[in-house]
């Protein structure tokens, strides 16, 4: 999961330095990218170690096309680092709509899908034993992951957006043992971080970027130890 | 999977005739007939790669077959405990909600409330109510494997196949877990299909075994099952 948030990561920026080259927009080349790929990975046969293997040679292809993409578009540098690194206080209204857009299509789906999705992402093998349409699902839920990296990426960049998706799931798994709690405690730690950094940065004006993974990093560890403590009690 | 007239409940459960595997061009196994009869608690037994886990795959619908019948009422549920599963020491959800994820989702409270009733009972019956709490990954082997087992009975299943659940467990716990099995397959009629490498455990709690050998599936009785089978 970690590993495909990264690959999507590199693939939404080669999707959005694709859009600016042939100018449309960086969210819908990083739309269309990323779901396209998702959709090609969902169908890949099932031997995933396979699969993890091909997709990893995969995503420094796409990385390389990002940047071959940034230098023949007649673009400016700046749209390269806002890309690579988000750009939340420069989103327009109407590209706030989209995102809002978009993060509704992603949560209809989630709620849709919410059981089965839960049952292949926690047990894939009693998934398929208790006959659920994993392939399907692996799709639906690739889909997901890409629009939440391209959403994700528009607020603290490509680079980052991967931070967001692996590491509060991350850390809930050291504090809560069951599907809901994981959700909401992985969720708040999400918004957290967000806010906080958002917060920090107008005060400090340093990069908001580096306020979130700074706290991600930090509920991480502190979580690692919290389970460390307790296994020890 | 069609109807047979024979498999009204309280008689067949499966009827293989001449049922044929291939992968490709490997041959698994070739006209094979057997019955498996409601209520009956069978072993599969045979070397590693004669086709017992590609067998209860055609059961469930997993696998296709490549020739011939097999016969099952579809409107029998089945619960599988499959060979492999990928739980390791960092799983994160607790041993209840493992239980869960095979419940259908429902917003109706009333379900819900049925729901909590069933997964309590599972619990009970598979004796893992002190140990609900509990991460997965922190479980022992034997704790596992009745956590796989409470998920695979959450339906109400009529058939429950275990693929080699006991591996890997030391003598007292798969002498539980078998314990276990046996009283529902007595208590509630629960027809079982149980894999197995364990000479003790075959002659000890099973009704008679299909043997796995030479591309052939043999249907033979307790008396028949020798030791020599299980080398
Ligand atoms: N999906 C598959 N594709 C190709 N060959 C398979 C597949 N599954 C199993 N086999 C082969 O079929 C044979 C029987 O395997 P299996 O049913 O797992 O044996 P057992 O469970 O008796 O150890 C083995 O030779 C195995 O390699
Ligand atoms: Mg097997």
């Amino acid at each position: 999961m970690s590993f495909l948030s990264h690959t999507l990561s590199e693939i939404g920026f080669a999707g959005a330095s694709f859009g600016i080259l042939i100018g449309i927009s960086p969210l819908a080349g990083m739309i269309l990218f990323t779901m396209v790929s998702s959709v090609a990975v969902g169908s890949l046969s099932s031997e995933s170690s396979r699969r993890e293997a091909s997709i990893s040679a995969i995503s420094s292809l796409f990385i390389g096309l990002g940047i071959l993409f940034l230098s023949l578009s007649s673009e400016s540098s700046s749209y390269a680092t806002n890309i690579l690194f988000g750009s939340i206080v420069g989103i327009s209204s109407k590209e706030v709509h989209q995102l809002m857009i978009l993060s509704l299509v992603v949560i209809v789906i989630f709620i849709v899908f919410y059981k089965p999705l839960a049952f292949d992402s926690f047990d894939h093998i009693g998934a398929r034993s208790a006959g659920l349409p994993t392939r399907m699902l692996s799709i639906a839920f690739l889909v997901t992951l890409a629009l939440s990296v391209s959403i994700g990426a528009q607020i603290v960049g490509s680079l980052l957006v991967f931070i967001l998706l692996t590491l509060p799931g991350a850390t809930a798994k050291y504090l809560v043992h069951s599907v809901p709690k994981l959700i909401m405690v992985s969720v708040g730690l999400s918004l957290a971080g967000v806010w906080l950094g958002l917060y920090l940065a107008f005060v400090t004006n340093w990069p908001v970027t580096f306020f979130i993974s700074a706290f991600e990093v930090i509920a991480y560890f502190l979580g690692l130890t919290y389970k460390n403590w307790k296994l020890n009690h | 999977m069609q109807m047979d007239e024979r498999s009204v409940k309280g008689q067949l459960v499966i009827e293989a005739k001449n049922l044929t595997k291939r992968f490709g061009k490997q041959l698994v196994f070739k006209d094979v007939n057997f019955k498996i009869d409601d209520g009956e608690f069978i072993s599969l037994v045979g070397p590693n790669g004669s086709g017992k886990t590609t067998l209860v795959k055609i059961i469930m619908g997993m696998e296709k077959k490549t020739d011939g019948e097999l016969l099952m009422d579809k409107s029998q549920t089945v619960g599988y405990v499959p060979q492999f599963r990928n739980v390791d020491i960092d799983y994160p959800l607790d041993i209840e909600s493992f239980v869960r994820l095979n419940l259908k989702f429902t917003m109706n409270p009333k379900k819900r409330a049925e729901n909590n009733e069933i997964i309590k009972q599972i619990l009970e019956k598979t004796r893992l109510t002190h140990l609900r709490k509990r991460p997965l990954g922190l479980a022992s082997g034997g704790e596992k494997q009745k956590a796989y087992l409470a998920q695979a009975l959450l339906n109400d299943p009529q058939i429950l196949i275990l693929d080699e659940s006991t591996a890997s467990l030391d003598v007292e716990v798969k002498m539980q877990l078998m314990d276990l099995v046996q009283e529902l397959n007595q208590k509630y009629n629960l027809t079982v299909i149980f894999i197995t490498h364990d000479y003790d455990l075959t002659k000890k709690y099973t009704h008679r075994a299909l043997f796995f050998e030479n591309n052939t599936i043999k249907p033979i009785s307790v008396d028949e099952i020798s030791e020599a089978m299980f080398e």
